[in-house]
């Protein structure tokens, strides 16, 4: 069994498992339950001034669901906490005194205001807990009152908030981030700039989940009407590893430390994170689809790879993949892989062949000798990778790097050597001759 | 050895037994069951189920149609190519047929349970629209004789209904229906089903059924020929196979294609006479049906003797462990060779072993006997040719049965001929569904030109 401690930003927690700010960590009820099962710390769900937001009292979720009713998105239009701020603070002094071990981190969300600001972190910083998270990153509802989203979309106040804050407490300070911005790394500049202790990435992102194609109302419908909400869950995960990536690969921003969310479902999921900068994860919808008891294969699932791999400490993770992102510009356009398909594993339902012949480069068989048969045709097949997507058999089909010889579609010799766009006789900007790697 | 009266009897079973024994053998999907089932389906290409199934429906297609929540759609694309698709759906044997070839078999031998979710969609049609999806095309004056209200005539006679030929169906039975009505199990089609998909069928329009019409008794292939412009044969196998054994006119020596007739048109099972140890000679579809349904009636012995092994039986692996889950006892390699009379009656069957010599089959000389209060014939049925009267000369037959090239088309210009009757291979209702639905749009063309 691995070491999972994790001291991210200064806050230890037996495991880089944590909830991430959201319905799961509203209460105490919630968060010891959550505790009993294992997870290593919570984010509780985000405070703000009172009297408290209220919210609708219809619908505040709707989903999308893969084969089997399978959920791998969730949006939703739930406000930050509806309880009034004194409750929440005395439960989270209780739940941080039984449970000294375990991170407890408070978000907040008050008005743009320094003296708001200040007021909350007194009051917060009284509870005894670890550290703070700016919810700048709510895409519904608070950010039409110039909260959430409506700040973490403008640098400049992403900034300033952060600096109140770092003025106004001693708790580490970690800023949100929303993903529903053009380019991530600005708002996440601008924390570093404001001298936060991280940035956790990515709130939800703005989304209406589906419309009643009978009645024409959006989903979730509230008598009638819909608003649009915050998305996560599965489907958002690709999203989150990019801004993550661009983050921890940012010249600006590169050591920041992150903390990764985004559909983060298993512990494959966290390594994946981990590996592109983040230093410990933040989980709610797999939380909010499974319960808190999947935590327990998350850290038996994290241990064991960490063994197979030889890391000692969940640290050695974070940011293994990070210089192994880069431009298009410098991937190697002399790699040539080729798609092979596993006849022993094949089960012949051809959807290779269409995807291929319909959509792609006409280079699986569909037929051969008069029998079905699947069969990638060198000559024709540009190593795409979508028949290994569209398969339905896991490592039937399989993206072999060709390693020398005569590449039968171009007729051009695999050498072996690097060479990229930048000198590509194509690019009318083609930089002549000397290949540079780039520094980061 | 017998007793010297034979135990025949009715109603051995308590009341609610017999609604419990024959009803539904495989309980329809719920709307939940079928998604989850549709979940399966990879929509493949070139599909090898559709390959596999006589009248070729489009069955990933049918499937994604379930799945996305269009199961009127989904009977459409079923019905499309098999209008008797929820028959089939119901009596197909799918384990030899589509979901044999499924991908999934070969990945998980678990294939998609393509003929639930068949008889999903098309119970959904049923019973919640119960209509006609298919329009006819403006009438074009022609008249098609169909003889045989069975699958293949149905199948037949929709079709070219559809293509707005006028169509006589002439059968020789009171209900329409072939043997979907009169044949197969009763527990495969429960709740009048047969007679509600023959209304479905019907209900195109342009379709009159002259019942109690057969073909050499009341009418005449030469008439036919003479008063329309086309004739389809679609009048199954009248004849039934005998033992060619002394005794087996005698009572206790059952017809089972007749039995199994009078079991499908009983109002009330419990009056219907079944043996107390029954033997059936014969390992095909009917042998199991038959056996099965005697031990449902409350037989305490079955015993389903065939001569050969049971890779060769007619019935399919599934067939044969239905009859073994229901108790019935299946004894191989083994011939009838004379049957036992007792007063008057079948009391038993004394068989020769037999064994497979260089592919032939020879008995070996050893004997067991049987005893029996019914014995049961199952070993195939036959052409009547003499039903054919005068034509019988002219049209050309082949293994016993109706010569018909691709198209359906016999050796006599504008007869067809499809199911059972016509020699196309293997006698299952979806291969002459499919028949009459070739047939027909062979003749639609012959008329159109």
């Amino acid at each position: 069994m691995a070491n999972l401690a994790s001291n991210f930003v200064g806050i230890k927690s037996p495991n880089p498992f944590w909830l991430a700010s959201a319905p799961p960590t509203d209460k105490a009820y919630n968060v010891v339950r959550a505790f009993k099962e294992g997870w290593g710390g919570v984010v509780w769900k985000t405070l703000g001034t009172d009297p408290p937001v209220v919210n609708v009292s219809g619908p505040r979720y709707g989903a999308i669901h893969a084969g089997d009713r399978r959920l791998i998105g969730l949006n939703n239009i739930e406000l930050i906490t509806d309880r009034p701020l004194e409750i929440n603070l005395r439960e989270i002094k209780e739940v941080k005194r039984d449970w000294p071990d375990r991170a407890l981190v408070v978000s907040l969300m008050v008005p743009c205001e320094e003296h708001y600001w200040k007021d909350i972190l007194a009051k917060v910083e009284d509870t005894g807990c670890d550290g703070v998270e700016l919810n700048f990153g709510c895409p519904h509802g608070m950010s039409e009152r110039g909260m959430g989203a409506a700040v973490g979309q403008v640098p400049e106040y992403v900034e300033m908030v952060t600096r109140w804050c770092k003025q106004h407490t001693r708790m580490p300070v970690i800023v949100k981030l929303t993903p529903n911005i053009s380019d991530v790394r600005q708002p996440a500049r601008a924390a570093h700039r404001g001298g936060a202790d991280a940035v956790s990435l990515i709130n939800t992102v703005n989304s209406i989940i589906g419309v009643d194609i009978d009645t024409f109302s959006p989903l979730p419908s509230i008598d009638g009407k819909g608003s649009h909400g915050g998305y996560c869950g599965p489907a958002v995960k690709p999203i989150a590893l990019n801004m993550t990536a661009e983050i921890a690969r940012d010249r600006e921003t590169r050591g920041l430390p992150i903390s990764g969310i985004g559909g983060i479902t298993t512990w494959r999921d966290a390594v994946e994170f981990m590996a592109l900068g983040a230093g410990n994860v933040q989980v709610c919808t797999a939380a909010m689809t499974y319960g808190f008891r999947i935590v327990k294969d998350m850290i038996t699932g994290l241990s064991e790879y960490m063994d197979r791999h030889g890391f000692t400490s969940v640290d050695e993770i974070t940011g293994r993949a990070v210089g192994n992102v880069t431009d298009w510009q410098y991937l190697n356009l002399n790699y040539v892989a080729k798609a092979k398909i596993d006849q022993d594993l094949c089960i012949k339902c051809g959807r290779c062949h269409i995807a291929c012949e319909d959509t792609s480069h006409q280079a699986i068989t569909a037929m051969v000798d008069g029998k079905r048969h699947f069969e990638v045709i060198d000559a024709e097949c540009v190593g795409c990778n979508l028949c290994v997507n569209v398969c339905p058999v896991e490592n039937c089909i399989t993206m072999e790097e060709m390693v020398g010889g005569v590449d039968p579609r171009t007729g051009i010799a695999v050498t072996g050597d690097y060479a990229n766009w930048t000198t590509h006789p194509n690019n009318p900007m083609a930089k002549p001759a000397v290949v540079v790697e780039p520094a980061e | 050895m017998a007793t010297t009266s034979p135990d025949i009897a009715t109603g051995r079973l308590a009341p609610d037994q017999y609604a419990a024994n024959f009803s539904d053998i495989h309980p329809p999907l719920g709307d939940h069951e079928a998604l989850v089932e549709a979940d399966r389906c990879y929509f493949c290409y070139d599909a090898p189920c559709v390959k596999a199934c006589p009248t070729s429906i489009d069955i990933p297609l049918f499937i994604r149609q379930i799945l996305t929540g269009n199961p009127i759609g989904s009977a459409e694309t079923i019905l499309s190519q098999n209008i008797l698709g929820g028959m089939c759906a119901r009596v197909c044997p799918t384990e030899t047929l589509c979901e044999e070839a499924c991908v999934r078999e070969e990945a998980e031998g678990k294939p998609v349970k393509i003929g639930l979710l068949q008889r999903y969609a098309t119970d959904v049609l049923m019973d919640e629209t119960g209509e006609q999806p298919f329009p006819r095309a403006a009438a074009t004056g022609k008249r098609v004789a169909v003889v045989g209200g069975g699958p293949a005539g149905l199948s037949a006679a929709h079709r070219l209904a559809m293509h707005g030929h006028d169509v006589v169906i002439y059968d020789a039975r009171e209900k329409a229906g072939g043997l979907n009505e009169y044949g197969i199990a009763a527990y495969k089609a429960p709740d009048g089903f047969a007679q509600a998909e023959v209304e479905f069928v019907l209900s195109i329009g342009g379709i009159t059924v002259e019942h109690g019409k057969a073909l050499g008794r009341d009418i005449a292939l030469s008439e036919l020929s003479q008063a329309y412009d086309a004739v389809f044969l679609g009048m199954g196998l009248a004849g039934v196979n005998a033992l060619a054994l002394d005794g087996e006119d005698l009572p206790g020596a059952m017809d089972a294609v007749g039995y199994i007739a009078d079991l499908r048109q009983a109002a009330d099972l419990s009056t219907l006479p079944v043996g107390g140890r029954v033997v059936v000679i014969g390992g095909g579809m009917t042998a199991v049906d038959v056996a099965v349904q005697s031990k449902r009636l409350g037989a305490k012995e079955v015993t389903m003797v065939y001569r050969r092994g049971p890779e060769k039986m007619g019935a399919s692996r599934y067939e044969q462990e239905l009859a073994a889950t229901n108790g019935v006892v299946i004894r191989h390699y083994a011939k009838p060779a004379r049957l036992l009379v007792e007063n008057g009656h079948v009391a038993g069957v004394e068989f020769e072993e037999t064994a497979e010599r260089e592919g032939r089959l020879i008995g070996t000389g050893a004997t067991f006997t049987l005893p029996a209060d019914m014995v049961f014939k199952a070993i195939g049925q036959t052409l009547v040719p003499a039903a054919l009267n005068s034509s019988a000369a002219a049209i050309v037959l082949e293994g016993g049965k109706i010569r018909v090239d691709d198209e359906r088309r016999t050796s006599l210009p504008g007869v067809w001929a499809g199911g059972d009757c016509a020699a196309t291979g293997e006698d299952l209702t979806v291969a002459a569904v499919a028949d009459g639905r070739i047939a027909a749009e062979s003749i639609h063309r012959a008329l159109s030109a």
